[in-house]
C-alpha cells in the first residue's frame, strides 16, 4: 500500500515483545511471530532456532494476501484468521490492526481453542501499540533522511 | 512501504521484478542467489508449478551491509508473468518500494512487454501508488538472442519515464547486478526523501 514507512522504535518494540511473551506462555505455544503484511518480521519469541524466520515472514504474508484475495472474490473483506494443522505442529495466523500478522506455532500441548482465545486477547493490546508506532512513524523519518549518496554508494564497494 | 526497525537498527525494503511471462525474472533472482556471498543472502523460495513457471512468487532476501549504523535488508520478489495471474501480481505489489521491469528483447515479445508495462501501471495505481513516481529500473533481457528489438525501439516503447535502463542476459548474468544496484540506489534515495507520500 502507499502507506508511509513504518518506523519501529525501542519502546514499541519492547511493548510488542512483552505482549508476545505473555501470549507464548498463556497459549502454551512454541513460537510466536509478529510480521508486517508486506512480509517483514517485526518480532519473535519462543524457540525460533531452526526456523527460517525471514522465509516464514514472507510466506505468512503471501498466505494472508492470497486468502484475502479469495475472500474478496466471495464479497468478504478478508479472512482474518487462518489455521494450518500439521502432524506435529500447527500454525495459527491472524490479522492485527489491518497491517500486521500474528503467527502462533503450537503443538499438542496446546489446542486451537486456547490459541484462538489468547490471540484474541493479545490482538487488542498489539493493535494499541501499533497505533502508537504508526503515529510515531508519521511524525518522523527515523534518521534515514541523513543518508547521503556516498553512504548509499558504500553499500556496493 | 519500507520498514525501519529502530530497535534492531534495520532498514527493510521490498523490490519486485515485474514483466511478461518467460522474460527472465526468476532467472535474475537465481543468478543473484548463485553469485551473492552466502552470508549476504537468505534462502530463495520459489512457489512454482511443476514445469517451473512461477505460480505465486519467488522470494530472495538480501542483506547488503550497514549504512549509518543501519543494517540494510532487501527482499526481492518476482511476480508470475502469465496474463491470467493478475490477481497474484496485485498482491505481490503491496508494500513495494521499487520495481525492476524485466523486458524480453525478442521481437516476438514486443506486444507482451507493452501489455505487461501497462498492467504494472494499472496495478500500481490500484494499490495507491503513483506509477510515475515509484522507483523503477528497466532491464532489456535476452540481448544475447537473435531477432531482438533495438535498444532505441525498446526505449521508445517502454521507457516513457526515462528511468535507468540496462541491457542484460540473465542466464549468463550480464546486466543482472547493474540492474539490482540501480534499483537499490533509487529505493534508498526515495527513502531518504521520505517516500512517496
Amino acid at each position: 500500500m502507499s502507506q508511509g514507512n513504518l518506523i519501529l522504535r525501542e519502546p514499541e518494540y519492547e511493548a510488542f515483545l512483552s505482549i508476545l511473551r505473555k501470549l507464548l506462555a498463556d497459549a502454551s505455544a512454541k513460537v510466536v511471530f509478529l510480521v508486517d503484511k508486506n512480509g517483514t518480521l517485526l518480532a519473535s519469541v519462543g524457540d525460533a532456532v531452526g526456523f527460517d524466520t525471514t522465509s516464514l515472514a514472507s510466506l505468512a504474508a503471501g498466505n494472508i494476501a492470497a486468502t484475502g484475495g479469495l475472500a474478496n472474490l466471495i464479497g468478504e473483506k478478508e479472512f482474518s484468521i487462518l489455521f494450518h494443522e500439521g502432524e506435529r505442529d500447527n500454525m495459527h495466523l491472524s490479522v492485527v490492526a489491518e497491517r500486521l500478522i500474528l503467527v502462533v506455532v503450537f503443538d499438542r500441548r496446546s489446542s486451537v481453542g486456547l490459541v484462538r482465545l489468547r490471540v484474541r486477547q493479545a490482538t487488542a493490546r498489539l493493535a494499541a501499540v501499533m497505533a502508537v508506532a504508526v503515529a510515531a512513524s508519521d511524525a518522523e523519518q527515523g534518521g534515514v533522511e541523513e543518508l547521503t549518496e556516498a553512504d548509499i554508494e558504500s553499500l556496493f564497494k | 512501504m519500507s520498514f525501519i526497525n529502530y530497535s534492531s537498527r534495520e532498514i527493510n525494503c521490498k523490490i519486485v521484478y515485474y514483466g511478461p511471462g518467460l522474460c527472465g525474472k526468476t532467472t535474475n533472482l537465481q543468478f543473484i542467489y548463485k553469485r551473492m556471498n552466502p552470508e549476504a543472502r537468505g534462502k530463495m523460495i520459489s512457489l512454482a508449478t511443476e514445469s517451473e513457471r512461477t505460480l505465486f512468487f519467488d522470494f530472495l532476501p538480501l542483506s547488503l551491509g550497514e549504512i549509518r549504523g543501519f543494517k540494510t535488508r532487501f527482499h526481492l520478489y518476482t511476480v508470475p508473468g502469465q496474463v491470467f495471474y493478475d490477481a497474484s501480481r496485485r498482491l505481490i505489489l503491496r508494500g513495494v518500494d521499487g520495481v525492476v521491469f524485466c523486458a524480453d528483447s525478442q521481437l516476438t515479445r514486443v506486444d507482451a512487454n507493452e501489455e505487461s508495462m501497462e498492467n504494472l501501471r494499472v496495478n500500481l495505481r490500484e494499490q495507491g501508488y503513483d506509477p510515475d513516481r515509484l522507483p523503477l529500473v528497466l532491464q532489456y533481457n535476452k540481448r544475447d538472442l537473435p531477432n531482438v528489438a533495438s535498444l532505441a525501439e525498446l526505449h521508445a516503447l517502454l521507457n516513457r519515464r526515462n528511468v535507468p535502463e540496462y541491457e542484460a542476459s540473465a542466464t549468463t548474468g550480464i546486466g543482472v547486478f547493474e540492474t539490482l544496484k540501480a534499483v537499490i540506489k533509487l529505493v534508498l534515495i526515495d527513502l531518504k526523501r521520505g517516500g512517496r507520500q
